[in-house]
């Protein structure tokens, strides 16, 4: 009888060789997946810190006070990237003043106002899709629309504002994932004293979320930064030996705006237009841009990280 | 006996202070005429969730003034979606219904009638959650988050309410030396505590606490029990446990609920020694749960 028992418990559950080779099996595919990880993983970093060398090599030695400072010229060695990033500089403010408070009220506004239906949902997928959208697109419309459409010529607002349509799908879609992650109990503990929505929402919800909207507007920023195919389209100088006006003035009012009606270049742009010259001096000055650019890039990304760290410090639970 | 049977006898059973009995499952016992002063009254309350299950039917319980009403049952009784009615966070979710009334005494207003908004019921009625939702915020800024929400703005009032809630919640001792540290430093007992004096701050004409000790360890457990017992002395208490010994200790009333029924409601010593309905006696001597 009790051999019986046992020969029936023993069928239905066996802690025996069988099971010892199973988890044996088990840990040889996860030191294959991991050694394969490894391999794709070292052929990436390669290929990147190839090209970032390669850049680095080439064009460090030519960054200098002069490069910084001086205007494109028709001789190489005097070239500088002065109009180059003042314009991205200048793009970029454009685009974040845009960008940002758009982005993160579509995004708290889809998230907490708007009725959930079939209608939200259709918003939903279609803001995904705009993110992967070409930028060339991007840069198709604003001709169409900003240049041709409302005349606003060839100027740093029109770039601001193409770049700024182009990211803002990604500070929507970062702000609702970063309003979608707060917990539940919290809502409802603001809701429970009695808060108003807006009450809930200036208090607890965007504090919570703060982190991870930044996070999403800064990586938006940093895409921007590097964008060359809708500038080219919407007719970005190649060629500028000027700067726009200051934004700051000496006389009331102190603050101008002409400088958004000028033309300009960015520093992809300069970059692009050195490459195809012939001259080996104007590649070494194209290198060197791409230095600033990826130094550039490499620093926002550094704050969206440093911001998410310290910000993230204090909303641990 | 089937459930049909059940609701037309409860329907019929309305008026009467008690329903006669029947063989073997007799239907709710309806509240008796209760002599104490109240605070509420649900009268015929049904909740609908958006998906149309009926969670709450058709069921009328007094809230005492100043007195701790318990709400026990099994998971899935609709013991929390009633509390949860109390101070509308149904409305949080689109779809969710009301039926019935809940009057607020001696106002007699209808807490979820079409006019009640549910920010004003909010604060009127406050609520403490199962788990310790401490906002992350300093201290003083959680007990605070109550009055701030209600315009008040004078730093010498929230001052003083802060400390009154936080030594209301018998937790002031504790925190007093680190007001402006961070909720998340405390203990979980002390989490939960300090989430009552954030509910206590805005002088709240009810508390609902959702099973506020079952996510803590027996000492903070104990801790908390005392609490709400001396603060029944002050403001009216509805909690909802599935700690049968916990609603025994700390209630005046007790409500069992069953599958969305009230089943049976009394005087906590009646319902724990001497059920009248079978289910409640039933379940009170773990025979289901």
């Amino acid at each position: 009888m009790t051999m019986a028992t046992e020969g029936s418990l023993g069928a239905a559950v066996q802690t025996d060789q069988t099971a010892f080779d199973a988890v044996r099996r088990a840990k040889q595919k996860d030191i294959v997946f991991a050694t394969g990880g490894l391999i794709v993983m070292a052929i990436a970093m390669t290929l990147l810190l190839t090209l970032i060398g390669d850049l680095v090599i080439r064009g460090a030695a030519r960054i200098d006070y002069g490069f910084l400072t001086s205007y494109p010229s028709r001789l190489p060695e005097r070239a500088g990237i002065l109009s180059a990033w003042v314009g991205s500089l200048l793009v970029m403010l454009v685009t974040a003043f845009l960008a940002i408070p758009i982005g993160i009220g579509a995004g708290l506004y889809l998230e907490e106002y708007a009725r959930k239906g079939w209608l939200s949902n259709f918003i939903e997928i279609n803001v995904s899709n705009l993110a992967g959208v070409p930028s060339i697109i991007y840069g198709l419309l604003a001709l169409g629309l900003f240049v041709y459409g409302f005349s606003l010529g060839k100027t740093i607002l029109v770039a601001g504002m193409t770049l700024a349509l182009l990211i803002l799908p990604i500070v929507i879609v970062s702000t609702r994932e970063a309003v979608r992650a707060i917990p539940r109990i919290i809502k409802e503990g603001a809701y429970g004293l009695g808060a108003d929505q807006w009450q809930v929402m200036w208090s607890y919800i965007i504090p919570a979320a703060r982190p991870g909207i930044l996070t999403g507007a800064i990586v938006g920023l940093s895409r921007a930064i590097g964008e060359t195919a809708p500038i080219i389209t919407i007719g970005a100088l190649t060629f500028i030996a000027f700067l726009p006006p200051a934004p700051v003035t000496p006389d009331f009012p102190l603050i101008s705006f002409a400088w958004l009606n000028d033309g300009f270049t960015v520093l992809p742009i300069q970059m692009f237009n050195w490459v195809s010259r012939p001259q080996e001096g104007f590649h070494i000055a194209a290198a060197a841009t791409g230095v600033v650019l990826i130094a550039l890039t490499f620093t926002l990304n550094g704050i969206a990280i440093w911001i998410r760290y310290r910000l993230r410090k204090g909303y641990r639970n | 006996m089937t459930d049909t049977t059940m609701t037309l006898d409860q329907k019929t059973g309305q008026q009467a202070a008690a329903a006669p009995k029947e063989a073997e499952m007799p239907p709710a016992i309806r509240p008796a005429t209760e002599r104490d002063p109240l605070r509420a009254r649900i009268e015929d309350f049904s909740f609908y969730y958006s998906n149309g299950f009926q969670a709450i039917k058709h069921v009328d319980m007094p809230i005492l003034d100043r007195k701790i009403t318990a709400i026990i049952g099994p998971s899935g009784c609709g013991k929390s979606t009633l509390l949860r009615s109390l101070n509308r966070m149904h409305d949080l979710y689109p779809g969710n219904r009301y039926e019935g009334k809940v009057i607020l005494e001696p106002e007699g207003e209808n807490l979820i009638g079409p006019d009640a908004d549910p920010v004003l019921v909010r604060l009127r009625v406050g609520m403490v959650f199962q788990k310790p939702n401490p906002f992350p915020k300093s201290i003083y800024e959680n007990v605070a988050a109550g009055l701030r929400v209600r315009g008040i703005k004078k730093r010498a009032v929230i001052d003083e309410a802060v400390e009154s809630a936080l030594r209301r919640a018998a937790i002031w001792d504790e925190v007093k030396d680190k007001l402006h540290g961070s909720a998340y430093d405390l203990s979980g007992g002390q989490q939960q505590r300090l989430c009552i004096a954030r509910g206590l701050a805005p002088n709240p004409e009810i508390l609902l606490l959702d099973e506020p000790t079952s996510a803590l360890d027996p000492i903070a457990t104990a801790k908390v029990e005392d609490l709400v017992q001396e603060l029944s002395e002050t403001v009216t208490i509805v909690i909802v446990t599935h700690n049968m010994q916990q609603a025994s200790r700390i209630s005046h009333r007790t409500a069992f609920m069953y599958l969305g029924e009230a089943i049976e409601f009394g005087e906590t010593a009646q319902i724990f020694t001497n059920p009248r309905h079978p289910r409640t006696e039933n379940y009170i001597t773990g025979r289901y749960g």
